[in-house]
């Protein structure tokens, strides 16, 4: 089905509510919906004979052997299909009919899925793991060769198209960039903000923002500031996008005491400050329409995992930083959070850093592209998606690994 | 090995307790109201009473150990079965050889089920840990969505029509018309069938269920005994049952019996079109094609031509459901894997409650429960004669 077009709201009709989809997920549906969070089509695989588990055993079923969750074909052929008319769940009493179906897998097992209006018994599907509103997996069958847009898509995923965005920090690197790309993906509403607007951009050095971005005055180390912001915006941002992060060279121990004070004032209380009087606004609005309120974007440098030598200090904002978001994640469902662990920046505050580091226009790309899959957990940068696949793999380790080199 | 049959196991003392479309009374209630039932049936008193079976699925945390203490029974032979609409059949079988190798003298199968507003959906919602995370996050449609997903290949693989389903749930109301406890009492026509409210396209209204609060129960005693208090029972002649059957099976267009029919045929010393009723568990009409199929009335995939050329109600050439099955009854939980032994147990003693199935002495009962991720796992069947 196409993508339905934004249309204005009536005043008159009640919001719907935001409702969340039924989910008491298993330990392995966790598992499944942790690996589709970072955009991954990965089941539980027997380590002895092969055969692919799903929905998510403890055991193979095979063969009594022990599992190991892989990356598996996503192809599939369906069986049967259905469209669903009545539902006993109020969430999707809002969405009826529901369309879905039985796909035997390629891989090897059968899967419920939501099936594409073209995806018939005997089509050939690509199957794609989604979260849901309610953070757990999902599986959705299209066509296979379908490209494009389409509303099953849509609406598990957080497109910045004709959605209306906040980026907290376009006097950064990052925030500039990614009000632009914003602009670029055809958001409606692009709001970009600015702290200490006393000083220009111009004067500072920086390129003017592009063309449909609407700078707005933003600052979130004041209490006064966010709460004006909240009140005159608050019930028209749909994708907050939080890049107000000042990654500042200093050990814990020789650098600059009121860097941590600042850091935290900035990525912490800041951060906490935003959520405090957006948070709530953004959540009565996440099933409002077809372009609800959707995503809140984190981003977080990877020294939130692993503390670079000689950055301690913001790491250990940058950490705390990391854990509200994590909060965040279960507080304002259905609003997506989405984490994006950063490398190095490529700017004046990284000069004695070696490249690869991070160019502002790809954590924009990035997160544009995280979004239309509403992933919520992504890497930008070589640095960063190392670190966090040996964090993975082994936090412990992947610290030792860390703070051992210099 | 060869199985030994269940010489000198016989059924009696059928109760139902009368079905409600809601009921504000827990399931103790109906469990108790049923066994009350069956002793004063029986004429025994509670002390004689040294085997005990329970089926519920709204007990909570309670299984059929605190049903002991709040009934107040003390069997020496205790079992709980949670298999839905296989557990009548299933703790039948273990009953059967619990009163013929004389660890229980008589056990009382009672399965029990209260139903509030919104006891379904939550049953449902936590049904299992495969359905809860790969089935109910799908529209959270519960059996319907399986069982539309099962009728739709079904009717794509055999060129079955929606009249083929109709036909068997307008016979089966029929049959409801004239049982008591039935609590859908408006007639059905085809024609009503085919104009109902979809529900999971194939599904409309009347292919599905009502839940409901209700018990059956009945009492499983060696034949020496029955006549000794002149009880009217029945023999239990065979009887299978089978879990996950074809796992390779992409979906479910044969259930368990396919597996172990031609071994209920043979341990009853009988084909299948000499019973003279059939009671199949009806949670959704295909399911009922599956069991004449599996059960060898008709070649897979036959069933819907099998069936055209059959009158199913009480009075027809192939009186099944006759009490009006699920679709007519009401499904109260458990207990809707005992109403077919029940009625079996009433039409080959010729206590009917609804219509007497004419000269009726041999009925198949069959069952099937537990869709637990995309098919139901659990299938089972007797063969009772009179």
């Amino acid at each position: 089905m196409k993508v339905p077009p934004r249309r204005k709201k009536n005043p008159l009709a009640v919001t719907r509510l935001p409702l969340l989809p039924p989910a008491a997920p298993s330990r392995g549906a966790l598992k499944l919906a942790t690996l589709a969070g970072q955009g991954r089509f990965a089941l539980p695989v027997c380590t002895a004979c092969g055969a692919v588990s799903y929905p998510a055993r403890d055991v193979c079923g095979a063969c009594l052997g022990e599992l190991a969750w892989r990356d598996v074909a996503d192809g599939g052929t369906v069986l049967a299909r259905t469209v669903l008319r009545a539902s006993g769940d109020v969430y999707f009493r809002q969405r009826l009919p529901v369309r879905a179906g039985l796909v035997g897998m390629d891989a090897g097992p059968r899967t419920v899925a939501f099936l594409h209006e073209d995806a018939e018994p005997g089509t050939r599907v690509r199957l794609t793991l989604r979260l849901d509103k309610a953070d757990q997996a999902v599986m959705l069958a299209l066509p296979e060769g379908f490209a494009g847009e389409d509303a099953l898509l849509h609406a598990h995923g957080c497109s910045l198209r004709d959605r209306r965005v906040l980026v907290t920090d376009a006097r950064g690197s990052l925030g500039a960039a990614m009000a632009a790309r914003a602009v670029a993906a055809g958001a409606r509403e692009v709001f970009a903000g600015e702290a200490g607007t006393w000083t220009s951009r111009e004067a500072l050095g920086q390129s003017s923002l592009p063309e449909g971005v609407l700078p707005v005055p933003l600052d979130l180390t004041d209490e006064r500031s966010v709460r004006e912001f909240a009140a005159e915006f608050g019930g028209r941002v749909e994708i907050v996008i939080n890049t107000a992060m000042a990654p500042r060279p200093g050990s814990v121990t020789e650098g600059d005491p009121t860097r941590l004070r600042e850091a935290m004032e900035l990525e912490v209380f800041g951060t906490a400050r935003l959520a405090r009087m957006l948070g709530t606004a953004l959540r009565a609005r996440g099933a409002d329409g077809d372009y609800p309120a959707c995503a809140w974007v984190q981003a977080v440098s990877a020294d939130a995992l692993a503390p670079s030598p000689g950055y301690g200090a913001h790491a250990a904002a940058q950490a705390a930083a990391l854990s509200l978001a994590l909060s965040l994640r279960a507080e304002l469902r259905p609003i997506r959070v989405t984490t994006v662990f950063l490398g190095p920046l490529e700017d004046e505050w990284h000069q004695d850093v070696p490249p690869p580091k991070v160019a502002p226009r790809a954590f924009a790309d990035a997160v544009a592209a995280a979004l239309e899959r509403g992933l919520e957990e992504i890497a930008v940068g070589d640095v960063a998606r190392h670190l966090l696949e040996r964090w993975r793999e082994d936090p412990t380790l992947a610290i030792r690994e860390t703070t051992h080199t210099s | 090995m060869r199985r030994a049959g269940y010489d000198g196991v016989v059924l009696a003392c059928p109760i139902t307790v009368p079905y409600a479309r809601h009921s504000a009374r827990p399931a103790p209630w109906w469990i108790g109201r049923a066994l009350d039932g069956v002793l004063r049936a029986a004429g025994m008193q509670k002390p004689q009473l040294d085997g005990f079976a329970c089926s519920s699925f709204t007990l909570g945390t309670d299984s059929a150990v605190a049903i002991t203490q709040h009934l107040g029974i003390s069997p020496r032979w205790l079992d709980h079965v949670p298999m839905g609409g296989a557990s009548g059949l299933v703790a039948l079988r273990r009953a059967a050889r619990a009163v013929q190798a004389g660890d229980a003298d008589a056990v009382a199968v009672v399965a029990g089920d209260t139903n509030a507003p919104d006891s379904f959906r939550r049953l449902v919602s936590g049904f299992s840990r495969f359905s809860t995370d790969a089935v109910y996050p799908y529209g959270a449609g519960g059996p319907n969505l399986s069982f539309a997903l099962i009728t739709d290949a079904y009717m794509r693989r055999f060129g079955a029509r929606r009249e083929d389903f109709g036909r068997i749930c307008v016979a089966q109301r029929a049959n409801a018309l004239a049982y008591p406890y039935a609590l859908q009492k408006k007639p059905l026509g085809m024609a009503d069938y085919l104009a109902a409210r979809p529900i999971a396209d194939p599904l409309v209204l009347f292919d599905c269920v009502m839940p409901c609060a209700g018990a059956e129960a009945f009492l499983v005693l060696r034949e020496a005994d029955a006549r000794a208090a002149r009880l009217r029972y029945v023999h239990l002649a065979s009887a299978i049952e089978r879990h996950n059957a074809f796992p390779e099976d992409d979906v479910q267009l044969r259930g368990g019996w396919a597996a172990d029919a031609h071994e209920l045929w043979a341990m009853a010393g009988t084909p299948a079109d000499a019973v003279d009723i059939v009671e199949t568990y009806d949670d959704y009409p295909v399911i009922v094609m599956l069991q004449f199929e599996g059960l060898g009335f008709c070649a897979p995939g036959e069933a819907p031509s099998f069936l055209r050329g059959k009158d199913l109600t009480c009075s027809g050439d192939m009186p099944h459901n006759t009490s009006g099955g699920q679709l007519s009854v009401g499904q109260a939980g458990a207990a809707g894997g005992h109403l077919g032994i029940v009625e079996a147990i009433r039409q080959l003693t010729g206590a009917a409650l609804g219509v007497q199935v004419a000269k009726a002495s041999s009925a198949v009962v069959s069952g099937f429960g537990m869709i637990n991720y995309d098919r139901g796992l659990c299938s089972a069947a007797a063969v009772l004669t009179a």
